[in-house]
């Protein structure tokens, strides 16, 4: 991924970070409401993981949440 | 039940296999020859993929020394002008029963999430890359073939909408600055008002002002969105973060992701920049291969295959 100018390696600068010190809630902000959502015919997928009771519920159901309101492009504000 | 499944990490374009016209013959026959029930017009195409497969992995299938989850090797599955990017994971843990377990450890999702970060990352240095939706597990490689068949057109689209261009994660903040200083309250002028009422009076513009202060960050974050909307070729919004989630304690009025050419970054960073400052503070994060811009919903569309 080249980025052109100063301008786009400052950008570049700023933004990117090892993969390893990326934060895991903005990596699960993709990894859960993004990406091909593949269903049927499978062992399973996150999809199908009922995920109230998982104690990360406030990141993943909250990720969830946004994902399933279709036309997530506008969550309702807090 | 088999002991392993086949977990799917991302597909991409097979760039070895002439991908763009290499699939022609085979739609002609497929759509118009009327083959009989297990006829599969692709053979031709597995034919070439094998022979190609002793000259090791083409341009863009670079997943020779890649690994991925539980640290188990990557491969591609080469098929309909795609490439599957999977590797084996063990049922005990990625089985539905053990997995409803593990998602409540939050170290497990941890290793699961980097080490599939770390797949579509080596991918998407290398060509245009769809990610696919965490721990998505197929019982077999002829479960994935057959995707890759079904919905040979609707990857091929994606595809090609996310070559060249990356994500960037814009979030905006509403910073918690003190609001401007309370009205002033005459300290001297005591007999105006009692101190209850003189607290509630500048307890009730101080909530004003930091609604204020709130709203003018809500509005501002709408412009930053369509302001970065316009430089890129796409646009989306995440939910806000919550606080104990992003870390901060301010309040995240925009979790943004926008595809962007790289040759607009610039403007994009400048776009961005005009918006830090006066109460909102702006993080940005990536390049991100393009995760929030793949969400395409395959489901178990049986339609005859005829897409």
């Amino acid at each position: 991924m080249t980025i052109d100018g100063s301008r786009g390696r400052a950008l570049a600068a700023e933004g990117r970070l090892p993969a390893e010190r990326v934060a895991l809630v903005d990596l699960l902000d993709r990894l859960l409401a993004g990406g091909v959502v593949v269903t049927g015919e499978l062992v399973l997928s996150i999809a199908d993981i009922e995920l109230v009771r998982i104690s990360l519920r406030a990141l993943l159901a909250s990720v969830r949440d946004a994902d399933e309101e279709e036309g997530d492009d506008e969550p309702s504000w807090p | 039940m088999s002991e392993y499944g086949i977990y799917l990490y991302a597909v991409t374009p097979d760039v070895s296999g002439n991908a763009t016209a290499g699939t022609t013959p085979d739609e002609a026959t497929g759509t118009t020859a009327g083959a009989g029930p297990g006829t599969r017009p692709e053979r031709a195409a597995d034919v070439s993929r094998d022979t190609r497969r002793g000259t090791g992995p083409g341009p863009g299938g670079g997943t020779a020394r890649l690994h991925g989850v539980l640290g188990g090797p990557v491969r591609p599955i080469r098929h309909a002008g795609l490439v599957a990017h999977v590797g084996e994971v063990p049922l005990d843990q990625f089985g539905e029963g053990p997995l409803r377990r593990l998602l409540e450890d939050l170290d497990w999702v941890e290793g699961v999430a980097r080490a599939h970060h770390h797949v579509v990352e080596a991918l998407a240095a290398a060509g245009p890359v769809a990610p696919v939706r965490l721990v998505t597990v197929y019982t077999g490689e002829d479960q994935i073939r057959d995707l890759l068949d079904r919905r040979r057109d609707d990857f091929a689209d994606l595809l090609a909408r996310v070559a060249g261009r990356h994500e960037w994660g814009v979030k905006a903040y509403v910073t918690r600055a003190a609001p401007p200083a309370p009205p002033a309250v005459p300290a001297s002028g005591r007999g105006s008002a009692s101190p209850g009422t003189a607290y509630l009076q500048r307890r009730k513009a101080s909530l004003r002002s930091r609604e204020d202060v709130w709203r003018a960050a809500a509005e501002r974050a709408e412009r930053l969105h369509a302001a970065l909307g316009e430089i890129a070729v796409a646009g989306r919004r995440h939910r806000p973060q919550d606080p104990q989630l992003s870390g901060r304690s301010d309040v995240m009025v925009l979790n943004g992701a926008y595809l962007v050419d790289p040759d607009r970054d610039g403007e994009f960073a400048a776009a961005l920049d005009a918006f830090r400052g006066e109460g909102m503070d702006v993080e940005l994060t990536g390049p991100w291969a393009p995760y929030s811009f793949t969400s395409l919903d395959l489901g178990s569309d049986r339609g005859g295959g005829t897409r």
